[in-house]
C-alpha cells in the first residue's frame, strides 16, 4: 500500500504573543513545528504500514527551505521518503493555488491513500485536503477520528458534530485527519540518525511539475482570493465587575457576553 | 452576468440548521445593500416543507432538490448539486455554514468550479465603491484577522462561522418562490458507503485543547455538584476543569487541573465559576481569550483578571443559565 502523507511546516501559534504596547504579532523565537493534524496523519499511516507489509510512507510538503526540518521530523518518525515542493513562483498562493500545486505533485506519485491534516494552525482554512481530492478527482473523507483497512477498502470514522459516519471508501482517496486520528510517536536516535545520514528530503521546484501544473494557477497570480488587508484584533479592555444582581440578571450578563463574542 | 447571493442551508436529522437561517440573514443585508436577490439552496430527502421557513426568514427563492442520494450529507452527490446549480444560476456570492458539512463541501466545490473561498468568517461586507464582498476572519490561531477579496473569479464563496451572523425574525407575510429542481444522479456519484450512523460520539478531549472551558474552585463546595458545571459545559460544548484544591480534595481528576501545578490553558472563553483565583491557578488560564468569573467573594483576586465578574451565589446562576443555552438553541 502506497500512502503519500501532506504535511505543513507552521509556527506554534499557541506560542504567538501580542505586544501589548504596538498590538503586533511578535515573531521572534516562535517555534516552527509540524502541524498537529497532519502530524496525527504521519501516525495514523505508519501504523497502517505496520499492519501491511511491504507499504510505503512519503510524507510531502510545500513551504520554504526551511521546511526542511519538518521533513527530517517525519522521517526520523518513520516515514520512507520526503519531498519538499518549493519554488519562489508558488509564494502568495492561496488554498485553491496550494492545492493546484500540491495535486501536480501528487499526480506524478503512485499512491492508494493521501492522508492530509484537516486544517493548520496558522490558517486553519481546512481547504487544501478537499481541494486536492477534486484537482485529482478521488473520494474524500474529512474529519477522521480513526480509520481501518478491511481487505481493500478503507473504513473511516468521520466526526460531525452531533455524530459520526462509518464510512467505507475504496482506493485511491484522500482522507483528513483529526489530531485525535493517532497519538504521534516520538523520533527514535535512530530514526533521526537516518533522516540525517542515509534518507534524503528531495526537492522539487516548478520545473518537476510543469508538465502537471498550469502556471496559471500557482503563486498569486493563480491565487482566486487576495489579502485586502490585515489587521490585530482591538486590545482587551478593562473588565467589569457586576454586584447585587438578581440570579436571572446575572445569566442575561453572561448571555450578552457569550453573544458579544460569538461563543452563543 | 453573475447576479444574487445563494446560500447553501444544511439540515441535521431534517431540521434547518441554525447557521442556515442566520446565513439567509445577513444574505438579506447584503442583496439590499446589491440590489439583488437572496436565492436559498435546499437539498435533501423529504425537506419540501421546510423550503416557506427560508422564506420567512429573509430568503426570495428557495432552490429544493428532493433526492433519496441525498438523504445523508456525502460529498460527492451534495457537490454536484451544488455545482449544478451554481453553473446554470451563475450566483455572484455563494455563503455556507463553517460547519464539518460546509467545510467539507465548500473547498470541494470551489475547486471544481475554479472560484475563490474563504474559510470561516466572521464579517461580511459589501465595499461601497467595487462592491466586492469583503470577507474578514481570524487566522494565526486568532491572533490577526484578515478580510479577504475574490476580485476576478465568480461566485465569490464564503463559509462563515455559526452563530456569528443574525437569523431575522420570522415573518409570514413574506413571499418568496420555491423551484423545484431534479439533478441527474449516476449511481457512481455515490463513491462511499456509508455504514452507521452513530449519534453523539461525543468523548473527553484534553483541556488544553479545549475551545471553552467551565472550570470549578472551592465554591464550588463537593464532587456532586461538578455535575452542575458538566451541565454547562454541555451546553456550551466547553469541557469541565478544576483549580487544584477541587483535585486535592479527590473532587475531580487530576487531568482536569489548571495552573501551575497542573495545566496551562488559552481557551477562547473561560469560565470561572467558584474560583477565587489564587496566582497558581492565574498562572494556568491569564492567557484565555474571555474570562468569565462568577464568585460570591466581591474581592476575589479573580475578578481583577475577568472581563465580566458576576458577584453571586453559582449555585444558583449557573442551572439558570444552563437553561437560558438550552432555550436560546431551540429554534422559533
Amino acid at each position: 500500500m502506497k500512502i503519500i502523507v501532506c504535511a505543513k511546516q507552521v509556527p506554534d501559534t499557541t506560542e504567538v504573543r501580542l505586544d501589548p504596547k504596538t498590538n503586533t504579532l511578535i515573531r521572534d523565537g516562535v517555534p516552527s513545528i509540524i502541524n498537529p493534524d497532519d502530524k496525527a496523519g504521519i501516525e495514523a499511516a505508519l501504523q497502517l504500514k505496520e499492519k501491511v507489509p511491504g507499504s510505503t510512507v512519503t510524507v510531502i510538503c510545500m513551504g520554504p527551505l526551511q521546511a526542511d526540518v519538518a521533513l527530517r521530523e517525519a522521517l526520523a518518525m518513520g516515514c520512507d521518503d520526503a519531498i519538499l515542493i518549493t519554488d519562489r513562483a508558488f509564494g502568495g498562493s492561496d488554498t485553491w493555488a496550494t492545492s493546484s500545486i500540491i495535486a501536480s505533485a501528487l499526480k506524478k506519485m503512485d499512491f492508494d491513500l493521501i492522508i492530509t491534516g484537516r486544517q493548520a494552525i496558522d490558517g486553519d482554512t481546512a481547504q487544501v485536503g478537499p481541494q486536492i481530492a477534486e484537482h485529482l478527482g478521488i473520494p474524500q473523507v474529512t474529519y477522521a477520528e480513526k480509520i481501518d483497512l478491511e481487505d481493500d477498502k478503507l473504513v473511516v470514522w468521520r466526526q460531525f458534530e452531533d455524530c459520526c459516519h462509518i464510512i467505507e471508501v475504496a482506493m485511491p482517496c484522500l482522507v483528513t485527519s483529526l489530531s485525535e486520528l493517532a497519538e504521534p510517536r516520538f523520533m527514535s536516535v535512530g530514526g533521526i540518525v537516518d533522516a540525517y545520514n542515509s534518507k534524503e528530503v528531495k526537492i522539487w521546484s516548478y520545473e518537476d511539475v510543469k508538465d502537471t501544473l498550469d502556471e496559471a494557477n500557482m503563486g498569486l497570480k493563480g491565487s482566486p482570493t487576495k489579502v485586502s488587508k490585515s489587521f490585530t484584533k482591538e486590545a482587551k479592555g478593562e473588565g467589569i465587575l457586576l454586584k447585587d444582581l438578581t440570579d436571572d440578571e446575572a445569566v442575561a450578563a453572561i448571555m450578552t457576553k457569550l453573544q458579544e463574542k460569538h461563543i452563543i | 452576468m453573475s447576479r444574487d447571493i445563494y446560500v447553501i442551508v444544511e439540515l441535521r436529522d431534517g431540521i434547518l440548521s441554525k447557521v442556515g437561517l442566520e446565513l439567509v440573514g445577513k444574505a438579506r443585508e447584503l442583496a439590499d445593500n446589491l440590489g439583488q436577490d437572496v436565492v436559498a439552496i435546499l437539498l435533501g430527502l423529504g425537506i419540501k416543507g421546510k423550503a416557506r421557513i427560508l422564506i420567512e426568514h429573509g430568503a426570495d427563492k428557495v432552490i429544493v432538490v428532493d433526492d433519496p442520494m441525498l438523504s445523508e450529507y456525502v460529498t460527492e452527490p451534495f457537490t454536484k448539486a451544488v455545482c449544478t446549480i451554481l453553473t446554470e444560476k451563475q450566483p455572484e456570492i455563494v455563503l455556507f455554514g463553517a460547519t464539518s458539512i460546509g467545510r467539507d463541501l465548500a473547498p470541494r466545490v470551489s475547486a471544481r468550479i475554479h472560484t475563490g473561498l474563504t474559510a470561516d468568517c466572521t464579517k461580511l461586507e459589501i465595499d461601497d465603491d467595487s462592491k466586492l464582498l469583503l470577507m474578514t476572519r481570524p487566522a494565526f490561531g486568532g491572533n490577526i484577522m484578515a478580510t479577504i477579496i475574490c476580485q476576478d473569479f465568480r461566485p465569490q464563496m464564503a463559509t462563515v462561522r455559526p452563530g456569528v451572523m443574525v437569523a431575522l425574525e420570522n415573518d409570514t407575510s413574506r413571499k418568496g418562490e420555491i423551484e423545484e429542481l431534479d439533478i441527474k444522479f449516476n449511481e457512481s456519484d455515490m463513491n462511499v458507503k456509508i455504514r452507521e450512523v452513530i449519534k453523539s460520539t461525543k468523548k473527553a478531549v484534553d483541556i488544553t485543547e479545549a475551545k471553552y472551558i467551565v472550570s470549578g474552585g472551592r465554591g464550588v463546595g463537593e464532587p456532586g455538584k461538578f455535575n452542575m458545571l458538566k451541565d454547562l459545559a454541555g451546553e456550551l460544548g466547553a469541557e469541565v476543569a478544576a483549580s487544584r484544591v477541587c483535585v486535592d480534595s479527590g473532587w475531580i481528576d487530576k487531568e482536569c487541573q489548571v495552573g501551575q501545578t497542573g495545566k496551562t490553558v488559552r481557551p477562547d472563553l473561560y469560565m470561572a465559576c467558584g474560583i477565587s483565583g489564587a496566582i497558581q491557578h492565574v498562572a494556568g488560564m491569564e492567557g484565555s481569550e474571555l474570562i468569565i468569573a462568577i464568585n460570591k467573594n466581591e474581592a476575589a483576586p479573580i475578578f481583577n483578571l475577568a472581563d465580566l465578574g458576576i458577584v453571586g451565589d453559582i449555585n444558583k446562576i449557573i442551572p439558570k443559565l444552563t437553561e437560558a443555552l438550552k432555550k436560546s438553541k431551540t429554534l422559533s
